[in-house]
């Protein structure tokens, strides 16, 4: 669907209005990082100054929440690429006994809401007296970000033609040849997307992790807390930045990424 | 003798140029796999079958199952045995006020979304070209993937008594229009970041993006021909709207509202932060499982946005929305 008029002014405003309404917020974050008050969200900001980046810099506590962090979402991702990928292929490449189960199965764990995800595990937990620790989050973590790799690469095995595999096996490659010279490379990007976004998902869960972390501190739930007992929120208004500035440019990469992907080897088939 | 060797080979296996041996494990493996494309199959669906299984569907089954034990009101242990009870005090009037409301506001929240989303999905799929369609884009996906707690924090900013809102409010000299807002009963309150209005504002900005994708998602699939076809035949804009282009555009509605409402009747954290004392179920959940320690309440409770998102998935499949997706 696509017209070359011009929109109406009504729908322009809507359109328009409706974006301002999605980056305003988003933006007012940058101008609260550099606010010289400190114990109230007063706007405008009487002040503005780059001392609180020093100080969370310095934030040994920031750094530890940061670090488990990006230690769990490694580990999610990396197993949600593999048990993605093989789902996604088996679905998009051949009908089986199951097939719709398994996609149902795979979709369960978001829509259904989180907060249900995470009593399961933990009461699942406290029955078999599993401790927490950082493979609990992770457990918790791969089972959401399993889909959103899977949902990537079922797109992209869609597109990519199953003869360009009959080729290259008729054409004398072994199965790990076909896998590495012509399935790697046709699908690569959108792993690479679907990797990306499972990464920024894991980054940011905070419902589950509440369930599966026990005393341990993410960065979600470091801002949680802040959130529900504000202590230092200069503090948390430079955290707050940088993690919209993290989060910004895997957004950036993964829409590069997709949209040369539509250009794939067989596709116009 | 050097020449017999590769003969005798060739006389053993007739085919060489073709069947070139493999050396190696792992190739000759897989090459076997690929042989058989059922064990084939099997072995990739195998590792995402255990996982969901066990770990998913497992803990999900192992949960529904304490719903039904009960809690003795004496020692606060759990009795593991049979009962319909505790889904009995989901009925009660304290227990019942919760789920109604957090329905009410899931439901609200995916009307505003939808409303919100149909213009920006719009304008995007059928006017947004190079450029624009690149910001309409990014615009959609950065708030989408931003850090849920730094949106509500945003939000929090914004909503603050002292914050751009009412500082905004005031310099257009609206204060008053916001103070009769706040004291709406029920839905008003102290200020924004106090009230029912507050939640709803924060649920609506924050499942938004989750509306615009599909709906998006389904105009784009809608022929501009057709459009064009029914104008032709003398349609009249409205007309246009209403009988081709909304019918065509709502799977994607229907679709995006799975999102919407799924999230809000699950979310616990936004009218922790963001709205009056009154409880939503997932809190009722957190507190019954954490401080209450009442486990098969807890579960009861989580029964009940199952059992909706059931019914809700079911009538979504028949009007066709999971191909909007």
């Amino acid at each position: 669907m696509h017209s070359d008029a011009r929109a109406p002014l009504a729908l322009r405003l809507a359109a328009f209005g409706g974006l301002i309404f999605l980056l305003a917020p988003i933006a007012l974050i940058f101008v609260y990082a550099f606010t010289t008050e400190e114990t109230s969200y007063q706007w405008p900001p009487p002040g503005l100054t780059t001392k609180w980046l020093a100080v969370t810099v310095g934030r040994p506590d920031v750094w530890q929440a940061l670090g488990l962090s990006l230690k769990v979402a490694a580990i999610s991702t990396t197993i949600a690429l593999v048990l993605g990928t093989l789902a996604a292929a088996a679905v998009s490449r051949s009908r089986f006994f199951g097939r719709e189960t398994i996609s149902l199965l795979v979709i369960l764990p978001i829509a259904l809401p989180g907060i249900i995800t995470g009593i399961s595990l933990r009461s699942a937990f406290s029955l078999l007296e599993i401790p927490f620790s950082t493979w609990t989050i992770v457990l918790g973590h791969a089972t959401f970000c399993i889909v959103i790799v899977y949902n990537n690469a079922v797109a992209r095995f869609r597109r990519t033609s199953g003869a360009l595999i009959d080729a290259a096996m008729d054409l004398g490659a072994d199965g790990l040849q076909t896998f590495t010279l012509v399935i790697l490379p046709n699908i690569g990007t959108a792993l690479l997307a679907g990797g990306m976004l499972a990464f920024a998902l894991s980054f940011d869960e905070v419902i589950v992790t509440t369930f599966t972390a026990g005393q341990q501190t993410t960065l979600p739930i470091w801002m949680l807390e802040e959130l529900v007992r504000p202590r230092q929120r200069p503090v948390t208004n430079v955290v707050a930045m940088a993690v919209v500035l993290v989060t910004f440019l895997p957004i950036l990469a993964a829409y590069y990424l997709t949209r040369d992907g539509e250009h794939t080897a067989g596709a116009e088939k | 003798m050097t020449q017999a060797a590769p003969l005798s080979a060739t006389a053993r296996d007739p085919a060489p140029a073709i069947f070139a041996p493999r050396g190696g494990l792992l190739p000759r493996l897989i090459d076997w796999i690929l042989r058989h494309p059922r064990m084939f199959v099997f072995l990739m669906v195998l590792p995402i079958t255990l996982w969901l299984g066990i770990v998913y569907v497992g803990s999900l089954i192992a949960l529904l199952i304490q719903s039904f034990f009960s809690i003795d009101e004496f020692s606060g242990l759990v009795v593991r045995e049979f009962t319909l009870k505790t889904y009995g005090e989901l009925l009660r009037p304290y227990n019942f006020d919760i789920i109604l409301r957090t329905v009410l506001m899931a439901s609200s929240v995916t009307v505003a979304s939808a409303i919100l989303a149909f213009p920006i999905a719009y304008f995007a799929a059928r006017y947004a070209r190079g450029r624009w369609k690149a910001v309409f884009y990014l615009g959609i996906m950065l708030p989408l993937w931003s850090s849920y707690l730094v949106k509500v924090y945003a939000w929090k900013l914004v909503l603050a008594k002292e914050g751009i809102l009412t500082w905004l409010f005031a310099k257009l000299h609206l204060t008053w229009l916001l103070e009769a807002v706040l004291a709406v009963p029920v839905i008003g309150g102290n200020s924004l970041s106090v009230s029912y209005l507050g939640t709803f504002i924060v649920f609506t900005y924050i499942w938004l993006p989750y509306m615009i994708l599909p709906v998006q998602a389904s105009l784009e699939r809608v022929p501009a021909t057709l459009i064009e076809a029914a104008a032709d035949l003398g349609a009249t804009p409205r007309q246009n709207f209403r009988l081709v282009i909304l019918p065509l555009a709502l799977p994607g509605v229907v679709a995006g509202s799975i999102f919407t409402f799924s999230l809000t009747l699950g979310d616990y954290i936004i009218p922790q932060i963001i709205g009056s004392s009154r409880l939503f179920i997932g809190q009722a959940v957190y507190t019954q499982q954490g401080t209450a320690g009442n486990i098969p309440l807890a579960a009861a409770f989580t029964v009940v946005p199952i059992v909706i998102m059931g019914i809700y998935l079911w009538s979504a499949r028949r009007m066709g929305a999971f191909d909007a997706l």
